[in-house]
């Protein structure tokens, strides 16, 4: 914590009236709540696909079950986030590439029907015959496409965050990518080591380990180089979050490795390691938000970006 | 056709498809002439029809609608000082920039924000679905979403200044510059306006307000020059205004090329998960 203290200089500034100089978006739980969903929707469809390819039929079942009812809820928390929900379908009027969001709706536009479509065909069971087999038939196919999409549906909301003037968000652009697809691979395997059983899990379990560590590698990496915007990641909601997490996360590394053997280790994990990336991205948007509300992390690196242009301010290059 | 992101712009109508450009238009408020009267606040309202902002005491000076937002379009600051040779008042009438290069517009997902012929940027009511996406992305907090009962106007989307496009459709002065007794908002050709606050910036320097300085009016600048311009005595910062604003779109091509990345290495690493092991 000292140390931390000690790495941003005081922050001298002036403002007006202790006001924020930009705004925080005006977006409530169901943002940071799509971000976890639509990891979960992503890393299943891969692990579903990888599931089915190599003959995991309970693995595959579990993964595209996870990526229907996902991306399902995924749209309702979208759609319930709008100031005019009943406008949802504006969002489809133009493709922008300019906009974030405007790519993750043709994303999720494409990914959607694919992976509902392999969901789907996993409970073609309830369905009258001719259906059923024109469904089995699809399933691999859409399976498949959905696989190819779904990394895309995972990173995009990296860039979806970053493209404001949100200071802890903005700046962490380089990482956040790398953050939101390790959360997303950990949650995804998470799903398949807490609902497959132990015998089809080995790829989820191993996507998960994988997962949770890269998204802890990256997220050092960008706090540390975030410099004062760092700091609202420590303080507030977006601190006891983050030390939730960390505190989840260690459950789930600790059970992990009994999660070959052990049925109930790898449900223990597996819901440990979903609860981390949740915990995860709701202190990433709080964080964001958290910085924006206080103009010390808009006006200190952009006066300092003035007295010295070369910059003090500016993140050394990589 | 490329849309430009970042750096100098010399024709933003141009730039957005327009093949019937209008001359630019703007804004030039010269905040040591102003008076504090709020006229341009009441004459926006009353022209656009915008609700009211609340009825609240804030005790910040006569500054009582505290920023600009989704029903606060001009918005007067008051900023007292006691210093050695008495007490310094500044008072500034806010407004929204107008960007050359805007996020706001930039990352509408419906197209709702589009850039008028005369340059400006404007919320199309009819079309806004209230995402919000346009708010944490103006590097000035300009814009926000509306909020307030059901039956409040255009309750749920994102509002701002439109520089009263209307008005200027039929040649008129926006309502603000129109209302303004001392003329510390001036409306006009943006080319005219910057050589205007140059003029008066000189005439400041020259008579000992050594102080006064130009924000937004350089097309170098971090959001490629603001089609809204201040004439300041004091920093920005201030003011509430952000000192060195940089149009966070600057960085989306850095920002695609990581997520691609990122998004490789995912799959990379679903397909090691399925080679690397027995079980």
């Amino acid at each position: 914590m000292s140390r931390e203290r000690r790495m941003v200089p005081n922050a001298e500034f002036r403002s007006y009236y202790g006001r924020p100089v930009v705004k925080a978006a005006p977006w409530t739980a169901e943002i940071p709540t799509y971000l976890f969903l639509g990891g979960v929707a992503g890393g299943s469809a891969v692990l579903g696909a990888g599931a089915d390819l190599t003959g995991r039929p309970a693995l595959r079942r579990v993964s595209r079950l996870g990526a229907l009812g996902a991306i399902t809820a995924s749209f309702a928390v979208l759609v319930h986030d709008l100031g005019r929900p009943t406008r949802f379908l504006n969002m489809l009027r133009v493709a922008k590439p300019t906009s974030p969001m405007s790519v993750g709706i043709w994303l999720l536009t494409t990914f959607g029907p694919l992976a509902g479509l392999a969901g789907a065909a996993e409970m073609r069971g309830l369905l009258p015959r001719p259906l059923a087999d024109l469904l089995g038939a699809s399933a691999r196919p859409a399976g498949l496409a959905a696989a190819a999409v779904a990394p895309a549906v995972v990173t995009y909301t990296a860039v979806l965050l970053a493209d404001t003037a949100t200071p802890s968000w903005h700046e962490a652009y380089r990482e956040l990518p790398f953050v939101f697809a390790g959360s997303a691979a950990s949650a995804a395997g998470g799903l398949g080591m807490l609902a497959a059983p132990v015998a089809e899990a080995g790829p989820a379990r191993r996507m998960a380990l994988g997962g949770v560590l890269a998204e802890m590698a990256a997220e050092r990496r960008m706090t540390s180089s975030l410099g004062l915007a760092a700091e609202p990641f420590q303080h507030g909601r977006a601190g006891t979050l983050m030390r939730a997490r960390k505190t989840v996360v260690a459950v789930g590394l600790a059970a992990t490795p009994l999660a070959s053997r052990s049925r109930a280790a790898a449900a223990v994990a597996g819901a440990a390691l979903l609860a981390g990336s949740a915990l995860g991205r709701f202190a990433i948007f709080e964080a964001g938000q958290q910085s924006a509300r206080d103009p010390k992390y808009t006006v200190v690196p952009q006066r300092e970006r003035l007295i010295s242009p070369a910059g003090s301010a500016d993140r050394p290059a990589r | 056709m490329g849309h430009q992101l970042y750096g100098p712009e010399p024709d933003v109508a141009a730039d957005a498809g327009w093949q019937d450009a209008k001359p630019r238009k703007g804004f030039f408020t010269d905040t040591s002439i102003c008076i504090g009267c709020k006229a341009c606040e009441v004459a926006c309202k009353e022209w656009n029809g915008v609700p009211d902002d609340g009825f609240n005491l804030l005790g910040s000076s006569y500054d009582n609608t505290g920023a600009l937002g989704a029903s606060t379009w001009r918005h007067v600051a008051f900023i007292e000082s006691a210093g050695a040779d008495g007490v310094r008042w500044l008072m500034e009438s806010d407004v929204c920039k107008h960007c050359t290069h805007a996020a706001c517009l930039d990352v509408c997902p419906t197209g709702s924000l589009f850039r008028t012929e005369f340059g400006t940027v404007v919320v199309q009511d009819d079309i806004c679905n209230g995402c919000g996406y346009c708010v944490p992305a103006c590097p000035y907090g300009v814009i926000d979403r509306r909020t307030g009962d059901a039956g409040t106007k255009n309750v749920g989307i994102a509002q701002k200044c439109t520089l009263c496009y209307d008005r200027l459709q039929d040649g008129m002065t926006p309502a603000c510059a129109q209302a303004c007794p001392t003329e510390s908002i001036q409306f006009g050709d943006l080319s005219e306006l910057r050589s205007r606050a140059a003029a008066r910036l000189a005439t400041l320097h020259d008579t000992g307000v050594e102080q006064a300085q130009l924000y937004g009016h350089d097309p170098g600048d971090g959001v490629g020059g603001a089609g809204a311009m201040f004439l300041l005595l004091d920093e920005p910062e201030v003011y509430g205004l952000p000192p060195d604003p940089v149009v966070t779109t600057r960085d989306l091509p850095a920002m695609w090329k990581q997520a691609g990345l990122a998004a490789l290495t995912l799959f990379a690493g679903v397909v090691a998960s399925f080679l690397g092991g027995r079980a």
